[in-house]
């Protein structure tokens, strides 16, 4: 059945509105220069940061498709009735969110370096970050999804209830993006694991929680 | 035999108001169970603690494996009706047949009809193969045909050993045991 999920999950969001992120993500990267001005030393130094925080920002666009449509419109129930657990829900939908905005963003991240001017190198070290980062990034906003669905104004209360959290994930992501450090890059992969593994039983103890 | 669906001093209250307490009641196979009561009374609260998806505050529910019909469609828009229906059971061509739906199979879902989609709710039960069937105002939305094709549904279901348990404020042909909530 997980299987079935994710793929179900994968057809609606490469079929609806997925490369929306990716092209927001790219705005906000060509947004930076004309904001800081064209001195490529300065772009080539707060280029990974501008990369990070443009991802971050893309992250929330999808939040409010990830969950409500489906719980508005009785498939969660279902899928419960079915005896499809809400973590195996929650597991699939980060998957499935993950697969249809990670992979979109980094290559995303290739055209946006080189509005940045970063060099090669910096390039490989943002991907990486990105690669490691975004997972974690998308489990968050699932669970900021499902923790917000069926509110009003749902959409800007999960911006303000993930980013405070993807904090942590920012400022290793984007020291890995800007240094190489090895010890970033180790703490950022702790981070993406550990909201990896916490945000399927969020998710569904929210889904459990909205069922009225 | 044991029972598809059994309360046992059940007691639900939303927001603070008492819907029923003390409710016993047991759903074999072949049996069909009529809940009755005007807006309001906790027809549909019922349905819901019988799927599971709301917690009893006393009590306890058993259940056997089961589906069911709300006011949620719960299939995707975009895909036909074919293959929406076979999303949640094997048997989604024989249901669409029993309630006239065949004809629909090719046809996307955001386009159906507001009584289409009321029988292809009902064709997503039937084509879950699930013992107990709980249907929330099956009747809302559907012409006489439509009727007519739900009432040989559910009797083709109970004559094979299902049982149904269903919400209504509108009567519904054939023998039913009743509940009156809210009396």
């Amino acid at each position: 059945m997980i299987g079935a999920l994710i793929l179900r999950d994968l057809r609606r969001g490469l079929t609806g509105s997925a490369w929306l992120p990716a092209a927001f993500f790219l705005l906000v990267a060509t947004l930076v220069p004309f904001a800081i001005g064209p001195d490529p030393q300065l772009l080539g130094r707060i280029g990974p940061g501008a990369l990070w925080i443009a991802a971050l920002t893309a992250a929330l666009l999808p939040i409010e498709r990830l969950i409500e449509p489906d719980r508005a419109d009785g498939v969660l129930d279902q899928l419960a009735l079915h005896g499809v657990a809400e973590e195996i829900v929650a597991v699939a939908k980060i998957a499935a969110h993950w697969l249809t905005f990670g992979p979109l963003l980094m290559l995303a991240a290739v055209p946006g370096s080189a509005l940045l001017g970063l060099n090669p190198q910096s390039l490989a070290r943002t991907l990486v970050s990105l690669w490691i980062g975004t997972p974690g990034l998308a489990a968050l906003a699932v669970a900021a999804a499902a923790l917000t669905a069926g509110l009003p104004r749902a959409g800007a209360l999960a911006g303000l209830l993930l980013l405070p959290v993807a904090v942590p994930l920012l400022i290793f992501g984007a020291t890995v993006a800007g240094s190489g450090d090895n010890a970033a890059l180790s703490l950022e992969a702790a981070i993406s694991i550990v909201l990896l593994a916490g945000a399927p039983f969020v998710t569904a103890a929210a889904i459990r929680a909205a069922r009225t | 035999m044991k029972p598809l669906l059994r309360f046992q001093e059940v007691s639900l209250g939303r927001g603070g108001r008492l819907l029923f307490e003390g409710l016993s009641l047991a759903l074999g196979p072949g049996e069909a169970l009529l809940v009755t009561g005007p807006n309001g009374s906790g027809k549909s609260s019922l349905l819901r603690l019988a799927a599971g998806l709301l917690r009893a505050e006393q009590g306890q529910v058993e259940r056997s494996q089961l589906a069911l019909a709300d006011e949620h469609l719960a299939l995707d828009r975009e895909l036909s009706l074919g293959r929406a229906l076979a999303f949640w059971g094997k048997r989604a061509g024989a249901a669409m047949d029993a309630l006239g739906l065949a004809h629909l199979t090719d046809v996307p879902v955001r386009l159906l009809s507001s009584g289409q989609a009321k029988r292809a709710t009902l064709a997503r039960v039937a084509a879950s193969g699930a013992p107990l069937w709980l249907l929330d105002e099956p009747l809302n939305g559907l012409d006489a045909e439509g009727a007519d094709a739900l009432s040989q549904l559910m009797a083709n279901h109970r004559a094979s050993g299902g049982a149904i348990l269903v919400a209504s404020h509108q009567p519904l042909p054939g023998e039913w045991r009743r509940l009156e909530l809210g009396a």
